[in-house]
């Protein structure tokens, strides 16, 4: 049995809520959570084999250039190792989210600084990472540019409306600042790691990796083989963050060795190798242009920015996504370039485009708001458009405005135009900001099967991946609220390929479009339950186990007798999110208090409002936000890949030097989650929750930053020397 | 990580003895030197493990207080006398590391934690301190954590450390024993600038190892530690200061100083003790004070911020000690 379906029409009917099982939207624990933190959930790494080698990847300090020659000799007689590989088809870098071909071969030809180029294996691991330093290479070295600021541009996108320049002469009050971002890491905490296993005809490989599909036929392409040869397994990610989208190198490398040793082989990444070679988030360079007239209504919207990526990598940060439509302006200039220089591949690291598109846009409306003598949140409320202001489409849904109240109100925000340095304790300035949160929405194609027992119980299956979002709770309780079971009793098995193929995890897409699957697997079979009992679906109740109507009730198991029957949802996108604009929205508000003395900041308390259509456990969703504000302490004020000038490397490569949020860094969040239904967005009228936590927020903090000291910091992330350097003298 | 034999010393001469031996490195907590290890920046061909050694005692020693070398940090940071007699350095120990780090590092192993500069812990990159006559990458490199003070052409690292910059404020003694004889050196003289040896961190030589810091007779005032840093736990200083100020009749009568991450030592100078001592506390005099400390200081680009930074950490040291309103 199968039910597809392509969505062409909002989905109005919100079936989910004429369910009666009362799970969907609960806070419900995630059902592997005790075995995460019990250390009984296994990841890629923790597997075993019999015969298992130990594989690790040889890199080189050159930025540019070509390897001429891997002496094997030099580590082959070295205690345990087994072999060198540098096959043609190893990988230097990792493939973009969702390419679903091989990324960049061979890994001989350099482009950034510490590209893996071959592979030592050996007994123990030991033994292969000492190798692996010993390994001797030459190589060609080739000029490269390094800098963004010199390098060379191509433009990437731009939309131009009306006449900005003349919008900006005309108007009553304007903004024209730059603002620049440093780029991000996207480790996460689980390190990349492959087990791979050849029988001579198939491969197995344990991964860590967010979406199988794609990941399944970029391995496939990037050794030779038949997808129906590939298979993969990653029933637990421990975080991705974009850097596990696509299939990594040591993914390629452990299944080179396999095929070629016809033995199994581990590939870990090094802490220094996840943030030399994996994804990074673009630094940008970014120029807001607000025009405005007497009473702050925007009359011209302006935002240039410069990214930048490797040459022949497509990606460019997508800075402007939701400055296209988050607020007015008739005449309108957004334009985005792209710079070629070698540094690691740029990639979609968590929230591409707004999680540094949306602060400088928020830091600019807060100095509008200033100009006029306006409530910074007023400003907002007076510049959300009807329509997308550029392409005439309306938008689905739009909770940005309750956002804004809501989360006002829970904040105590005091509604009053800004005068910094208000309030002192000690040596700390205390001030508040605020920033508008918006994050495109996306869904993509999904299947699921949803298995029915006769006993009451139901298997979930997908190769969905849970990178710690919550994947298992969800996609249980939307299998639970159709057929009217509990979801202890629902077992989800996710992450293999041998599995029907799922959205994988990525662009916050994957709750939506993956609930989707499970939710038209779920009508298949109840429609088959009531054909089984000679009713419209529409008229069957089920819960506990229980199907009524009116006029009867019969337990599953009088319905099915022994039979257990199954349905395959299958979910496409269609031209639902193509008529009206569907993005997610929200609000942040954060206090910080700076050191009037060393510009130290620190956030004291933040709230954020968030729309994120039906919220499918408000546990983890609340998990997701709060993961995402986190992010935008991090973004705001310690984050930033410091790459050296002369040379290009990477200097700051691991957690205890790239500074991410510690625990003291993070006080009590609060999240709100403003209760919405998308019938644009997806059949279970759902968006994505994971990103938008992470748009804007930043900017609230930036605001705070200048509202308590009168520091207009406008370079992130805002470290102690940027502050001290902005404070005002007093 | 490089093969490397493992021995365990029983008694303190023995560890003298084995760690005579060239390339051959004490092992006591293990937080710094095995990380490095891993990374192929230390490699040596033996590890003696000392931390068998009966080394960890905290004791009294005359008025003073003895702390063994393989002490843990978290022991002497909760240790009552610590606490209650000599707070900055209960301070300076607690805003380092993490509570797990802290639980296995030593007094003798954080005196001699290497730096964190970026080029020394890259093999792949020239440094002065790792492989002599390699070169400096920091100098034109990422310099943000360097240092300011006492710097050479042939080296820019700072010396990473908290707790060794609270010992030099209280003028801490550093106890150190070999097989033919042992010595004291003052916690202030115990690391060096780097100079055209910038691999010699200390004045530590083969076979030469901690045996213990000892504090003298405690002497009250207020005492302060004032870590700048870019988050709030598990980051190394930008600027730090550990104070041990007195006050009589409105005038400083003890301001003994010592500052971290400005050099490769940590720095403390008597000319400021000499300068405030007998003086009036005021914004002035601590710009005095400043001035005197920043002489000849020397940024390299991406660090020049650490030269205001001082500045206004120790005004704001010396104003939370005496109160006096910016």
């Amino acid at each position: 049995m199968s039910v597809h379906l392509k969505q062409d029409q909002p989905d109005n009917r919100n079936v989910l809520d004429t369910m009666v099982q009362g799970v969907i939207g609960a806070a419900l624990p995630r059902p592997e959570g005790l075995m995460k933190v019990t250390g009984t959930a296994s990841y890629a790494a923790e597997y075993d084999a019999e015969g298992l080698l130990e594989g690790v990847l040889v890199t080189v300090p050159i930025v540019c250039g070509e390897i001429t020659m891997i002496d094997e000799a030099s580590v082959l007689g070295m205690p345990g190792v087994v072999a060198v590989l540098s096959d043609e088809r190893m990988t230097g870098r990792p493939a973009q989210g969702m390419a679903g071909e091989a990324p960049f071969q061979p890994a001989r030809e350099v482009r950034y600084w510490g590209q893996p180029v071959a592979l030592v294996v050996a007994t123990t691991f030991e033994q292969a990472r000492d190798a692996a330093k010993h390994l001797k290479l030459q190589w060609r070295v080739e000029d490269a540019p390094l800098d963004p600021k010199t390098a060379e541009t191509e433009e990437n996108e731009s939309t131009r409306v009306g006449d900005l320049a003349h919008a900006m002469a005309d108007a009553a009050h304007t903004v024209d600042v730059v603002i620049t971002t440093e780029g991000h890491a996207s480790a996460a905490m689980e390190p990349h790691a492959a087990l791979a296993q050849w029988d001579g005809k198939a491969l197995t490989v344990h991964a860590s990796l967010q979406m199988l599909k794609f990941n399944r036929a970029e391995l496939a392409d990037s050794l030779n083989l038949d997808e129906s040869q590939v298979r993969l397994l990653s029933p637990y990610v421990g975080g991705g963050f974009g850097s596990k989208l696509g299939v990594s190198q040591e993914v390629v490398a452990a299944s080179l060795a396999a095929i070629q040793l016809g033995r199994p082989v581990r590939v870990v990444m090094s802490r220094q190798q996840v943030f030399q070679t994996i994804m990074r988030r673009s630094e940008t360079h970014q120029r807001i242009r607000l025009a405005a007239d007497a009473e702050g209504k925007l009359t011209g919207f302006g935002h240039e920015a410069q990214v930048s990526n490797l040459p022949g990598e497509d990606f460019a940060e997508p800075v402007l996504q939701s400055s296209q439509f988050l607020y007015a302006g008739d005449n309108r200039l957004l334009k985005l370039d792209l710079a070629r220089i070698h540094r690691m591949t740029a990639g979609s690291v968590r929230a591409p485009g707004e999680a540094v598109g949306v602060q400088t846009v928020e830091q600019a409306m807060d100095m509008l708001a200033e100009k006029i003598g306006i409530d910074p949140v007023e400003l907002r409320l007076r510049n959300i458009p009807e329509k997308h202001p550029a392409k005439d489409k309306p938008f689905s849904s739009r909770k940005l405005a309750e956002c804004l109240r809501k989360g006002a109100k829970a904040f105590g925000w005091e509604p009053r135009p800004r005068t910094p340095r208000h309030t002192r304790e000690g040596e700390w300035w205390i001030g508040t900001g605020m920033a508008s949160a918006a994050r495109v929405h996306s869904v993509v194609e999904a299947k699921a099967r949803v298995i029915l027992r006769p006993d009451a119980t139901a298997v979930v299956e997908t190769d969905m991946t849970d990178i710690g979002t919550g994947s298992y709770a969800i996609l249980g309780q939307v299998a639970g609220e159709m057929l009217g079971l509990r979801p202890d009793d629902i077992d989800v098995r996710l992450g293999d390929t041998d599995l029907p193929p799922g959205s994988g995890s990525g662009g916050s897409f994957g709750a939506a479009s993956c609930g989707s699957a499970v939710f038209l697997a779920c009508d298949g079979l109840r429609k088959e339950l009531a054909k089984r009992l000679d009713i419209a679906s529409e008229d069957l109740t089920l819960k506990d186990g229980v199907a009524r109507w009116d006029g009867g009730e019969k337990a599953l198991n009088e319905i099915l007798g022994s039979e257990v029957i199954d349905c395959v949802g299958h979910f496409e996108p269609g031209a639902s999110t193509e008529d009206v604009t569907v993005s997610s929205y929200g609000a942040f508000f954060a206090e910080v208090a700076v050191n009037r003395w060393t510009g130290e900041t620190r956030v004291r308390r933040m709230t954020g409002a968030f729309g994120i259509g039906r919220v499918l456990n408000a546990r983890t969703a609340r998990s997701q936000c709060l993961g995402g504000m986190t992010w935008c302490i991090g973004n705001a004020l310690t984050e930033s890949l410091h790459f050296d000038p002369v040379d290009g490397h990477l200097a700051n490569c691991d957690l205890a030097e790239y500074h991410v949020p510690v625990h003291r860094d993070v006080p009590d969040l609060e999240v709100l989650l403003i209760e919405e239904r998308d019938a644009a967005a997806s059949p279970i009228q759902a968006k994505g929750v994971g990103e938008l936590g992470l748009c804007g927020g930043a900017g609230a903090i930036a605001n705070a930053i200048y509202d308590a000291c009168g520091a207009r910091v406008l370079s992130y992330p805002m470290t102690p020397d940027k502050v001290m350097a902005a404070m005002p003298k007093v | 990580m490089r093969p490397f034999d493992y021995q365990r010393a029983e008694r303190l001469e023995h560890a003298a003895q084995l760690t005579a031996e060239a390339n051959t490195l004490a092992l006591a907590g293990g937080t710094n030197l095995v990380d490095l290890m891993k990374l192929q920046v230390e490699t040596p061909q033996t590890l003696v493990d000392i931390g068998r050694l009966p080394l960890g005692t905290i004791a009294d020693e005359g008025e003073g207080l003895r702390i063994g070398a393989l002490a843990t940090n978290t022991a002497t940071a909760v240790h009552p006398r610590v606490r209650s007699e000599y707070p900055v350095l209960a301070r300076a120990i607690l805003s380092g590391a993490t509570q797990q780090l802290r639980n296995k590092a030593t007094t003798g192993g954080n005196l001699c934690q290497r730096t964190r500069c970026y080029y020394f812990t890259n093999i792949d990159q020239p440094c002065n301190k790792r492989e002599p006559g390699s070169g400096c990458g920091a100098i034109k490199g990422i310099a943000r954590i360097h240092a300011v003070l006492g710097a050479s052409d042939n080296c820019i690292a700072t010396y990473p450390g908290d707790m060794a910059v609270a010992l030099a404020a209280l003028g801490a003694t550093v106890e150190i024993a070999s097989e033919r004889r042992s010595r004291s050196v003052p916690v202030r003289d115990f690391h060096r600038l780097p100079g055209d040896t910038p691999e010699k961190d200390n004045v530590l030589e083969p076979g030469e190892l901690i045996t213990a810091v000892t504090l003298p007779a405690p002497v009250g005032g207020i005492q302060l530690y004032r870590k700048v840093r870019e988050r709030s736990s598990y980051a190394f200083a930008l600027c730090s200061v550990a104070a041990v100020i007195d006050l009589a009749e409105g005038r400083f009568t003890r301001a003994d100083l010592a500052f971290g991450s400005l050099a490769h030592k940590p720095w403390h100078d008597p000319r400021i003790t000499d300068l405030l001592v007998g003086s009036e506390p005021t914004l002035a005099l601590f710009d005095k004070a400043a001035d005197l400390l920043l002489e000849g200081a020397r940024g390299y680009g991406e660090n020049d911020f650490k030269i205001p930074l001082a500045r206004r950490t120790l005004a704001a040291v010396l104003c939370e000690a005496t109160g006096v309103e910016p």
